[in-house]
């Protein structure tokens, strides 16, 4: 619109535009490595993710056998616990779970969802998975320079991060910062697709209150990344400067050696504020995609609408509003303003109340349904329960005298990993099972998906309940060795062995999911168009996997929400959201 | 479209006008350019805005040393206040549908902007010359931050002005239509007036610290 007139070809549905201009490959090299359709680019961001988070899969074995078996490995010292620790944290927040769920998941599905050719900024959307996988290279690059990869812990606290002492001190933190500063630049090309894709390129019918809730949910957390991820950029950004060019934005005056160090009256707590900022809302921009997901699993393998769905939507918007107002929870242990601990304390109890309403939403959609235990139903039902255990010990530790005592105890690493790590690994898991045959056009082996399922659930619970204990009776996080502790008991130096061997069953049933995939490409049940019956429109496709465009000829026609399941006097038990009202039988 | 009204729907009941009212697959009546470049505006606000709000923060230190300004910057905030005009003007041509317009108030945005950043350069050396180093105090390191990060849009700003700048000479060589650029010099002087607007904002904070 220009001058407040509006051109007839800027208001035209997508439906009715004749043919859309539509990238087109010319070559192996365009059709499969530089593509700019949205399918390649998700599956290319999703091996990325996948291949990265091996990376941090074997890191957290490395640390497991240094907490339960110490003084065994000769090659594992406190220096390269560090490494592990750092490496570990921020390889799987951001560069596997943030671009698995945005760059994976988002690319795949919301053009497929919103009934869309493509994203509507195609070559953009290329040039973000680029720089994204620079970004991980350079990250990467850091475990091969000298001093190798940073060990300030994932937060990057100043002045540890860059104070002498610290692993990887030389190469290593400055890689990280700068990896983190490309990821971010191509995060934003990619998040800018997927927001105005969802505004501006839905199909005829598809209004916003008919689309799926995993496209509300990486929507929304779309929106908290693109406004939470400045934050981290401008942290870096400062702490390079702090880093090379001797500034003093973070760090204050130390001595070093018994001298005056270089710095003078920078301010640490500034970037715990700044990393927060961005680091809370990095919990929802995972969980909301997870959130998606699972509503949309479970009606479809319960052939039940979903309960409350517009309470559902309402939910994502306010923990993406919330969101923003508890980070500070994270720095109880500051030494802030006691009135601060209050109001982030209440507010973290606030967005409790959504994130609650979303819990009983989901187990009222299984009440009474037609519940198909499907590997992906499954796994929708193991994340139910772990994100409930994970936000209960949230809410315990979002309370300032809960939290004082627990702060920095194995307490916060198994409530962080369950709701954050766990939990939005199994909706990943219940994902790629459900979606594969649409990007594969084969199921995933059953067999192999069961033992999958169960030894990474019941495994998780084993590793992560008596890690709550631990963090009880006092064992503290991070610390590379307890040694002979007075205050340890002699049960947690056998718990932790048993943890790690937990660890690395878990891990092995990890190495079974990537040969079932790779198996299941080749050699997998051919699946058909729509093997779950599902409603949505990515599985109303033409042709299995989908071709370029997506939608053949004809971009489909939205009549339905995505939730028409087991409807009474309807001969099939879902019709599908394009499926023409007069068609039904 | 109210989005409040839209989020109160009843998605479940059945509501075919939903199918035939023509825009109803499109949240703003906009093209998508224009939706993406407001997008991407309220995320370099929230960068320039964190860094503002720490650059106060760091002012409530006791130590706190201002830093003088070079002179140069008031005369790079009227380049880049004659960029944002040229922008303007050959905005305003793609109205009039001289393409030549066009094309001259694009080169004279340009040039103008390239101009803006030669001179925030120098404007960094006369505060290197005068001993004001990053590192000496971070009213100093905050300048170059600031200056640097405004620096940093404005160049990307040019990659999209270079762009459309080519679009414009192919269109005057194949005698095309000025509406196959219109959008772009749209974008490109929205771009630069927010530009123009987030600089004067950070130039007045400089003086006033």
């Amino acid at each position: 619109m220009s001058n407040g007139v509006i051109e007839d070809s800027q208001v035209i549905p997508a439906a009715e535009v004749e043919e859309v201009e539509l990238y087109h490959a010319k070559s192996f090299i365009t059709k499969w490595v530089f593509c700019q359709d949205a399918k390649v680019i998700a599956i290319q961001y999703s091996v990325t993710a996948i291949a990265i988070g091996l990376v941090g899969l074997v890191l957290s074995w490395l640390m497991r056998l240094q907490l339960g078996f110490p003084d065994v490995f000769s090659f594992i010292d406190a220096e390269s616990y560090y490494q592990y620790v750092t490496m570990h944290g921020m390889i799987m927040v951001v560069y596997l779970l943030t671009a698995l769920f945005l760059g994976g998941f988002g690319n795949y599905l919301i053009p497929l969802m919103v009934g869309a050719r493509d994203m509507v900024f195609p070559y953009m959307n290329m040039l973000s998975y680029w720089i994204y996988l620079l970004a991980t290279l350079i990250l990467a690059a850091s475990f091969f320079v000298p001093g190798g990869p940073t060990g300030a812990g994932w937060t990057l606290y100043p002045p540890q991060s860059i104070s002498e002492g610290t692993p990887g001190i030389n190469g290593g933190i400055i890689l990280m910062l700068v990896s983190l500063a490309f990821f971010i630049i191509g995060f934003t090309m990619g998040g800018l697709n997927y927001v105005v894709t969802v505004l501006q390129a839905r199909t005829r019918g598809m209004t916003l209150m008919r689309m799926p809730l995993t496209v509300w949910g990486i929507f929304v957390a779309t929106i908290l990344a693109l406004l939470a991820f400045p934050a981290l950029f401008v942290a870096a950004i400062m702490t390079l400067f702090d880093k090379l060019l001797g500034t003093s934005f973070f760090m204050p005056e130390m001595l070093v050696q018994g001298e005056l160090g270089p710095h003078e009256n920078g301010s640490p707590l500034l970037f715990q504020h700044l990393f927060w900022f961005f680091g809370h809302p990095e919990v929802y921009i995972v969980a909301l995609p997870a959130f998606g997901v699972v509503s949309d699993i479970i009606s479809t393998h319960a052939r039940k609408n979903i309960f409350g769905y517009r309470m559902m939507v309402w939910a994502i918007v306010a923990i993406g509003g919330l969101s923003f107002i508890v980070w500070a929870h994270h720095m109880y242990v500051s030494g802030m303003n006691p009135y601060f601990g209050f109001f982030f304390a209440t507010t973290t109890l606030i967005i409790a109340v959504p994130t609650a309403l979303k819990l009983y939403n989901w187990v009222l959609t299984l009440y009474k349904g037609n519940i198909h235990l499907t590997i992906p139903m499954l796994f929708c039902v193991a994340f139910i329960l772990t994100f409930l255990n994970g936000g209960i010990t949230g809410l315990f530790l979002g309370n300032v005298i809960v939290d004082i005592p627990l702060s920095d105890t194995m307490f916060v690493v198994a409530h962080f990993h369950m709701v954050m790590g766990i939990a939005p690994v199994l909706v990943i898991f219940a994902a790629i099972y459900h979606w594969f045959p649409k990007m594969s056009g084969r199921m995933l082996h059953e067999g192999w998906g069961q033992f999958h399922f169960w030894v990474t659930f019941l495994g998780s619970y084993l590793i992560y309940f008596p890690m709550h204990y631990l963090g009880f009776v006092g064992v503290p996080r991070r610390y590379f060795e307890i040694g002979e502790t007075s205050f340890v008991p002699e049960s947690a130096v056998a718990l932790n062995e048993f943890i790690t061997i937990m660890v690395l069953i878990v891990g092995f049933a990890q190495v079974v999911f990537i040969i079932n995939i790779i198996w299941s490409v080749f050699k997998g049940k051919p699946s058909g168009d729509n093997p779950w019956n599902s409603t949505t429109l990515e599985w109303q496709t033409a042709t299995t996997p989908p071709g370029h465009g997506n939608f053949g000829k004809e971009l489909p026609i939205c009549y339905r929400w995505a939730y028409e399941y087991s409807l009474p006097g309807v001969k099939a038990d879902f019709i599908p959201q394009n499926l023409a009202p007069d068609k039904i039988k | 479209m109210s989005i409040f009204n839209e989020l109160t729907k009843k998605p479940w009941l059945a509501d075919p006008s939903q199918i035939d009212g023509a825009p109803a697959n499109q949240a703003l009546f906009l093209p998508s350019g224009k939706v993406g470049l407001r997008v991407f505006l309220v995320v370099v606000t929230v960068v320039f805005l964190l860094t503002t709000i720490a650059y106060g923060d760091r002012m409530l230190f006791a130590n706190w040393k201002s830093t003088p300004e070079p002179w140069v910057l008031w005369l790079n905030t009227f380049v880049l206040i004659a960029s944002s005009v040229a922008m303007q003007w050959a905005r305003n041509n793609t109205k009039r549908g001289n393409l030549t317009g066009v094309r001259d108030g694009l080169i004279f945005g340009g040039v103008l902007t390239i101009s803006f950043l030669v001179g925030q350069l120098y404007g960094w050396q006369l505060m290197v010359e005068s001993g004001y180093y990053a590192h000496t105090n971070t009213a100093n390191a905050f300048f170059y931050l600031i200056t640097a990060l405004h620096g940093a849009h404005m160049i990307g700003g040019l990659i999209a002005w270079g762009r459309s700048l080519l679009k414009v000479r192919e269109i005057l060589r194949s005698n095309g239509s000025v509406s196959d650029v219109k959008l772009s010099v749209e974008l490109c002087t929205t771009y630069w007036h927010y530009l123009l607007m987030i600089w004067l904002i950070l130039f007045m904070l400089l003086l006033i610290s």
